[in-house]
């Protein structure tokens, strides 16, 4: 027993480094903390932003063949590996962009957000490999503890703690609906682990017998209430317009983007290997039979794309219109699950690679904004092109780019889905999937008119100036997305490169 | 004389994750929502150990079930805080009348 945690922890030194990141600054945040008053929190930042950067330069010397940690705790895959790669960069750059938010050096206590980063990316890590149910939860558990604390972090705001405080109940009702789910599947199967519930079920338990195979079904759901929850697919967003608008932006970016892929990550592993008959011909795979997959992800999908695009055009904060957005692009991210191959696999990963260059641009810009001129309304964002014209050239950028047009990044992403979709003989969804880009251009093109073509309110077209910092990072933002959607070559490899899952 | 079995632990957990959700969906005041959740938590507890013990499978359960306490008190800790939060700002834990993030 000893020797197979001895074994598993030289691959285990990305998630141990984080750990000790939380822990140090932690310790250094009581240190630095309680001298000045006025503390910034930057010590504490530095800390943070140091062990991320330690923890992603550790995972290229990674030994990446497929393997099971600690037992059957955490797998060890190229699969986990990208996702890890995207965790680690969004915690940077979220750090980054954290110090110089103004609406977080208000606070009294920010070294302690820096902290709550850290724990969370530690728990976004561990759902990328976790394949156990145990790990599962108990990594959900871990990103969720730390969000609920960092959207109500803006104490000065009303609506930082009544995001929170929505956060918290719903976040713990679908975990314990997941916890049910687990509970029930343990009962079936015996086991917790993937791949033994997966052998149990592939052996017939519970899928042949009238009384318990309702109980699989019901047990299946629960579970996926759980990672619906955690990548807000509709019927359980409901949490997400709140959460998105109240927290600091920050965060909400970090949710937005990290939170969502690392949701991802742990529902393709748990239904791609515990509910597929793992053979996989001709880069497809084949569900066990008896309980159809494809068609309940395909409704989710259909209902969370629409959903989010439809409500999307009735909004008027742009943080809203972006959680909105973001709930949307869960259901396009939905389409390459469905297909259920391997081509889907790649279509799922590239599209979040370039979701990470436009939204966290996105987010970028709407904060550098809300510092400005104090407000994300949509009206505020009137002539903002005279004013401050790299700025609206940037948002509009990353906006296009969500919408999917070419020459743009975001068209590659999508493009890619749709034909796996195809590829799958789905072309109904794919056809819902092009409607709804079409749909999200008319809310996307709402913020461009107020940016080009109105007058700015009050008559007040004075020049809102930027630091070059910020300049520097919108520009960074903006060259990917333009590179990307014409030189996209290396990304799709990348992709395809990572697919590979840990089976049995 | 009748023997307590697994049947009659599945239906007390059954009953008790029903109340946990009756609780969460019907009650408005922040805390007792928070009880909701934990009853629903607890419900899945008692599963865990009734299945381990009735179907002499190995400690999967009692481990889980041991970590699902662990967590639902740390996950209290924190509800509790927000809620506290909530009350210093707001003046209430209602959660209808906690309502100025609206569509």
């Amino acid at each position: 027993m000893i020797e197979i945690i001895f074994d598993s922890i030289p691959s285990f030194w990305p998630e141990i480094t984080i750990a000790l990141t939380f822990v140090i600054s932690m310790i250094v945040e009581f240190i630095v903390g309680r001298k000045g008053k006025a503390s910034t929190g930057m010590t504490t930042g530095f800390v943070v932003l140091l062990g991320l950067v330690v923890t992603i330069f550790q995972l290229p010397f990674q030994d990446l063949e497929p393997r099971l940690l600690f037992g059957t705790m955490v797998a060890v895959d190229p699969f986990s590996a990208f996702f890890k790669y995207l965790i680690l960069a969004t915690g940077i750059i979220i750090v980054v962009f954290s110090m110089q938010s103004r609406e977080l050096r208000e606070q009294e206590t920010v070294g302690e957000f820096y902290c709550f980063i850290a724990a969370m990316t530690f728990g976004m890590l561990l759902m990328t490999g976790a394949s156990n149910l145990l790990m599962v939860y108990l990594a959900i558990e871990l990103v969720s503890l730390s969000s609920y604390i960092l959207a109500g972090f803006s104490k000065k705001q009303k609506r930082s703690g009544e995001a929170a405080l929505k956060y918290v109940l719903f976040g713990g009702a679908s975990s314990a609906v997941m916890l049910y789910g687990i509970s029930l599947l343990y009962g079936l199967t015996g086991a917790l682990d993937f791949s033994s519930i997966q052998a149990a079920l592939a052996g017939g338990v519970a899928v042949h017998s009238v009384h318990s195979f309702p109980i699989l079904i019901l047990a299946s759901l629960m579970i996926l209430v759980g990672f619906g929850y955690k990548i807000s697919a509709v019927p359980f967003h409901f949490w997400t317009p709140d959460v998105y608008e109240g927290a600091p932006i920050t965060v909400t970016a970090y949710l937005a983007v990290a939170s969502k892929a690392a949701g991802f990550a742990v529902m393709i592993r748990f239904f791609y290997v515990t509910f597929f008959d793992s053979f996989v011909d001709l880069g497809h795979w084949v569900s066990l039979p008896h309980i159809d997959w494809v068609m309940m992800i395909a409704i989710l999908s259909v209902l969370t794309m629409t959903l989010g695009n439809l409500v999307a055009i009735w909004q008027d904060n742009l943080k809203r219109l972006l959680a909105y957005s973001s709930i949307a692009h869960a259901g396009y991210i939905l389409m390459g699950v469905v297909a259920m191959s391997d081509l889907g696999l790649t279509a799922v990963m590239l599209y979040f690679l370039i979701y990470f260059f436009m939204n966290l641009g996105a987010f970028y810009v709407v904060m550098a904004i809300a510092d400005r001129i104090g407000s994300e309304h949509i009206d505020d964002y009137r002539g903002l092109a005279k004013r401050a014209p790299l700025i609206a050239a940037g948002l509009s950028v990353f906006l296009v780019s969500l919408t999917g047009l070419p020459p743009l990044a975001g068209f590659i992403g999508k493009w890619m889905l749709f034909s796996a979709v195809i590829e799958a003989n789905l072309i109904w969804l794919a056809i819902i999937g092009v409607v709804n880009s079409a749909i999200s251009l008319y809310y996307y093109a709402r913020v461009f008119r107020n940016m080009y073509l109105r007058e700015p309110m009050d008559g007040d077209d004075s020049p809102i100036r930027f630091s070059p910092l910020v300049i520097v990072i919108t520009i960074l933002f903006i060259i990917p997305n333009l590179i990307f959607g014409i030189y996209f070559g290396p990304l799709v490899t990348y992709a395809q490169n990572s697919i590979e899952l840990f089976l049995r | 004389m009748l023997e307590i079995g697994l049947t009659h632990y599945l239906i007390v957990s059954a009953l008790l994750f029903c109340l946990g959700f009756l609780a969460l969906t019907i009650r408005r005041n922040a805390v007792l929502m928070l009880m909701g959740i934990e009853l629903m938590l607890n419900s899945a507890n008692i599963n865990l150990i009734a299945f381990s013990r009735y179907q002499g499978l190995m400690l999967d359960g009692h481990v889980l079930a041991l970590f699902v306490i662990i967590l639902a008190a740390a996950e209290a800790a924190v509800a509790l805080a927000i809620v506290l939060h909530i009350y210093r700002t707001h003046n209430t834990v209602e959660a209808d009348r906690i309502s100025s993030l609206k569509e």
